[in-house]
């Protein structure tokens, strides 16, 4: 019996050079995408609103996501072939996209109520210790509290908390704010060549730790830190340091026998604060010059915290919309703004331009070199 | 008397050993598959039988083996559920500690029907004597020459290995039992791939609970045709009941699907009636995770029909006024139960069985706990009602497995069907310490509709 | 922690009911072996030992011992009453047998008794719902407990333990 395989074989030259993208309609937006490329991706290709959020999925990291269901999409027609709707919320960044798929996110009300209800669920237990947390102000829980949470919780419990525990001299783990989201546990698996904590018990109980406390010492581990949507694992050597939008972030690199060198320095004068990998505007790491994941190692990340250490390139991109921002005026990323294509034409999201009530709002930011004070304010009201 | 195809034999002595079930006329089926059949015959013959998977989720049994990929040099593998662990189930188990060469006969020739060379048993850790009942059956069904190689000189090998759990509910969600089968943590896998292309060590697998592979045994020994005669409609053959709670007599029933709720319920054949000569209140009829319903309408349909012991019947009405064969978990409540105590411990049981991997479950299952303790103790407010609704909400369907809405149902039934009861002990506090609420209107008989 | 070649040959029967290369598959019935061997407890060197036998990283041990119930990463009593607590049982007065736990051997869920000889602890579901009362005790089920049931299980433990 002659068997027809789907995917197999060698084609015999039919397909060959073509390859078919598949179209897929996201909140009223079409795009067209390369087959396999998961929902998620392709509303990233997006852009701005309509790229679901995702607390668990990394790209990088491989068997991420599906986790932590803040992600979840209505698929209103499953593809070209077979248009019927998918019953039940589907996670984006595990479901793959088929051709002629529509999907719904903030154009669907479902998923409103759905997210809405993943980041109560997330918040019940976490410490709201944003005010002492190194993590704020580049944390994604604050960002999808602020975008898809409540003011008010309806929790009147006791919450859940946890130890504090020093993963050796580089890392703390604060396991009272970690939504297990596995990212760290994939990359000590991937990125490491031993993995040394895991998640242990189970249910609501469940942990990151190593059992008996270990450190965690492997070359590459500090890049847990920088997986960590929240925080969790931090750095020890930033501790109480400075809160990130107080220090301006700039790409350096140096020559390092162990990682690409390429990494981002979190400076305050000629202080360097704090090291990290480059993020792009996910917050995922970047691919360094050489087209490789640009994961680095614990000597840059915790031990070069001279400038001279460093050769650097300059200030980093950084979104316009982030806290970050507003120690830093330069090279601002302008994110794609789709929520007036989706709804028609009506933008719900901009109740006010601040632009409009703020003096010092009145000047273009980014041409304000280095630290901003009301000297360059005024200077730059004068140039206007 | 019903027919009884499965446990017919499990009454007599000695029949937990090969020699007596094989004179009782045990492994014929695999004789008649291995000599007569081919693979696609015997799967053929179960998709005529209409057998549904007796897990819970009632999905044809022949079509999930039609599923099965079957890419050439990949092993297939036959994993049996027998990690029961759903409250109000306990049927698997007697049929394994009584007969278990019927479980035995069924996977050899379920697994000639796959291809699967390897298959295991995955039964959960607490039932070790089980374990050790089955360990002796598959060594004896090894000695008589039906495991091993080239079994009857057919050329088809196969062996069986029993794969001991060791306490996780979740384990009894094919994706998490076929993690833990590999030695991990029992977290279920994101869907798809489904275990029917990428299972087992990343084979094609099918998963299949044990009473569905040991009705295999009287299919392909009477064939598919006939085991559908059994039952109505899409419920075909038989179905193992559990039956527990305030009952006279509790205990495994196979029934044919054709007998109502009442005769099961009532009749001196199965359960005897409410124990104590009580009256029922309400009746989980399928399992902890299915809507608990109100005597009421357990024994009605809401409209006015007669609620038979089948699949279509028991859902009858949907999740408003009806509920769900499920597992076959038959748990009756008397007229002095408490409906919003039981509910707590269903909430209790799911959130201590989450494996928190996700966080609608993670979270809601022991918020939902906290929550029902409260109104339980007399401490709970009116609000706590609609926020326990709310949250049930957003746990079912949200979730990456099924233990979320498994969560979410019992919770959702119990504040439809007894809001009163909730709100009794809201208002009435210190009673609500006391005593319950009792039977109140649950059994009084519906006003049916009449259609204008 | 050292096996003999007798246990390990036990090991090894283990680790052949799969295939090739897949011999983490052995982690929960090994753990059951090693827990029963280690005097019902898997200490952090009983479960380095297994990562040993299995030539597995630790934490991949540690994350499966602390998911599943049934194993004890604490010592425990030489004789452990685990009582269902679910619906089922709830309804055929599971509460009251735990209360006449604590009237007999002042020990709560959680507790174990000053000699050391009983642990008790609230469990969920084990199946056996139609026999309800019940409880495990060790490998085996006793159910349609009876305070009567109860006291016969006492003196039994009493017994063993001399």
């Amino acid at each position: 019996m002659l068997q027809t395989l789907p995917f197999g074989g060698d084609g015999g030259g039919y397909m060959a050079d073509e390859k078919k993208l598949f179209t897929v309609t996201i909140d009223n937006i079409t795009v067209e995408v390369e087959p396999g490329t998961s929902i998620l991706q392709a509303a990233r290709k997006i852009g701005g609103d309509v790229a679901p959020p995702a607390m668990c999925y990394y790209t990088k990291l491989k068997d991420s996501g599906g986790k932590c269901r803040t992600c979840l999409v209505e698929v209103a027609a499953g593809s070209a072939a077979d248009p019927r709707p998918m019953p039940k919320l589907v996670a984006s960044c595990r479901t793959n996209v088929m051709d002629g798929m529509v999907v719904k996110n903030i154009t669907s009300d479902r998923v409103i109520d759905a997210r809405n209800g993943v980041v109560e669920f997330l918040l019940i237990n976490h410490p709201l210790d944003c005010p002492i947390c190194d993590q704020a102000g580049e944390c994604h829980l604050q960002d999808l509290s602020y975008e898809h949470g409540k003011g008010a919780s309806r929790y009147e419990f006791k919450r859940r908390t946890f130890d504090k525990h020093d993963l050796g001299p580089y890392i703390q783990l604060h396991m009272t704010r970690c939504i297990l989201c596995y990212r760290c546990v994939y990359t000590a698996d991937q990125v490491t060549n031993e993995r040394k904590h895991g998640i242990l018990m189970r249910g609501d109980h469940s942990e990151i730790a190593t059992y008996i406390e270990k450190s965690l010492e492997n070359d590459f581990i500090g890049n847990v830190i920088d997986v960590c949507p929240v925080g969790a694992l931090t750095d020890r050597t930033f501790r109480f340091k400075n809160r990130v939008w107080f220090t301006k972030p700039v790409d350096a690199h140096c020559n390092c026998e162990k990682c690409s060198g390429e990494v981002q320095l979190w400076m305050r004068g000629d202080e360097v604060l704090r090291v990290t990998a480059r993020k792009d505007e996910w917050g995922e790491v970047k691919d360094t010059s050489k087209g490789e994941t640009g994961w680095i190692c614990n000597t840059c990340r915790f031990e070069r915290k001279k400038a001279s250490d460093w050769i650097i390139e300059g200030p980093s991109q950084i979104n316009r919309h982030s806290v970050i921002s507003q120690g830093h005026y330069e090279n601002g990323v302008k994110p794609n703004e789709t929520i007036k294509k989706v709804m028609g034409g009506r933008d719900p999201k901009l109740l006010m331009n601040i632009k409009d009530v703020s003096e010092v709002n009145q000047v273009e930011l980014s041409e304000i070199k280095g630290a901003a004070t009301s000297e360059s304010f005024k200077q730059l009201k004068k140039g206007n | 008397m019903g027919r009884k195809i499965l446990l017919d034999k499990a009454h007599i002595e000695g029949i937990r050993h090969y020699d007596v079930y094989r004179r009782e006329g045990g492994y014929r089926s695999v004789e008649k598959a291995l000599k007569t059949m081919s693979p696609d015959a015997v799967t053929e013959e179960v998709k005529k039988s209409g057998l549904r998977g007796r897990g819970g989720a009632g999905f044809p049994t022949g079509m999930k083996w039609g599923f099965l990929a079957k890419p050439e040099g990949v092993p297939r593998y036959l994993v049996v559920n027998a990690d029961e662990s759903e409250p109000g189930t306990f049927k698997d188990r007697y049929l394994m500690e009584f007969i278990p060469h019927l479980l035995i006969e069924g996977m050899i020739t379920a697994s000639y029907a796959l291809g699967s060379n390897v298959s295991y048993i995955y039964i959960r850790g607490e039932y070790w004597w089980v374990k050790e009942i089955l360990e002796v059956a598959v060594q004896e069904a090894r000695n008589a020459g039906w495991l091993g190689k080239n079994i009857l000189g057919s050329g088809f090998d196969c062996d069986i290995f029993v794969q001991p759990g060791a306490g996780a509910y979740i384990c009894g969600e094919e994706t998490a039992l076929i993690e833990s089968l590999e030695g991990k943590r029992g977290n279920p896998r994101i869907k798809p791939p489904f275990p029917a292309v990428k299972g087992l060590w990343g084979c094609p697998t099918v998963v299949n609970n044990v009473e569905t592979i040991a009705a295999v045994v009287p299919i392909v020994n009477d064939g598919g045709d006939e085991y559908a005669k059994i039952g109505i409609g899409k419920s075909t053959g038989t179905k193992l009941i559990s039956a527990c709670g305030n009952l006279n007599k509790p205990g495994v029933y196979e029934i044919e699907m054709n007998i109502s709720v009442e005769e099961f319920l009532y009749s001196d054949e199965y359960c005897g009636g409410i124990a104590n000569g009580k009256r029922l209140k309400a009746c989980i009829p399928g399992g902890s995770s299915v809507p608990i319903l109100p005597a009421n309408l357990l024994l009605k349909t809401a409209k006015g029909e007669t609620r038979m012991m089948t699949y279509e019947s028991l859902s009858d009405g949907g999740f408003a006024t009806g509920s769900m064969m499920g597992s076959g978990g038959f748990i009756a409540m008397d007229e002095d139960q408490c409906v919003v105590k039981h509910t707590y411990t269903l909430a209790r049981f799911y959130r201590h069985e989450s494996c928190g991997q996700c966080s609608p479950c993670r979270e809601g299952t022991g918020w939902m706990e906290k929550i029902l303790l409260n109104i339980e103790n007399g401490k709970g407010k009116m609000s706590d009602i609609d926020l326990l609704w709310d949250i049930q909400r957003k746990i079912e369907g949200n979730t990456i497995c099924p233990l979320g809405d498994a969560a979410a149902w019992p919770v959702a039934a119990a504040i439809r069907h007894f809001r009163d009861e909730f709100e009794w002990h809201v208002t009435n506090p210190t009673d609500a310490l006391k005593g319950n609420y009792g039977l109140a209107n649950y059994a009084k008989p519906l006003e049916i509709a009449v259609a204008p | 922690m050292k096996f003999s070649d007798d246990k390990l040959k036990q090991v090894d029967e283990m680790i052949s009911h799969y295939p090739e290369g897949k011999h983490k598959s052995a982690l929960l019935p090994l753990l059951h072996f090693v827990q029963k061997e280690n005097g019902g407890w898997l200490s952090s060197e009983a479960m380095d030992y297994t990562a040993e036998l299995l030539k597995i990283a630790p934490i991949e041990v540690y994350e499966v011992a602390t998911f599943y119930s049934m194993y004890n990463l604490q010592p425990v009593g030489k004789t452990i009453f685990e009582v269902c607590q679910t619906g089922p049982c709830m309804l055929r007065g599971s509460d009251g047998i735990v209360d006449y736990i604590y009237e007999k051997l002042g020990i709560k869920p959680g507790q174990t008794t000053a000699d050391g000889l009983f642990t008790l602890k609230t469990v969920e579901c084990l199946g056996a719902c139609g026999y309800a009362p019940m409880m495990q005790l060790g490998p085996d089920y006793r159910e349609h407990l009876t305070k009567e049931k109860i006291d016969a299980l006492i003196a039994e433990g009493k017994t063993k333990a001399n």
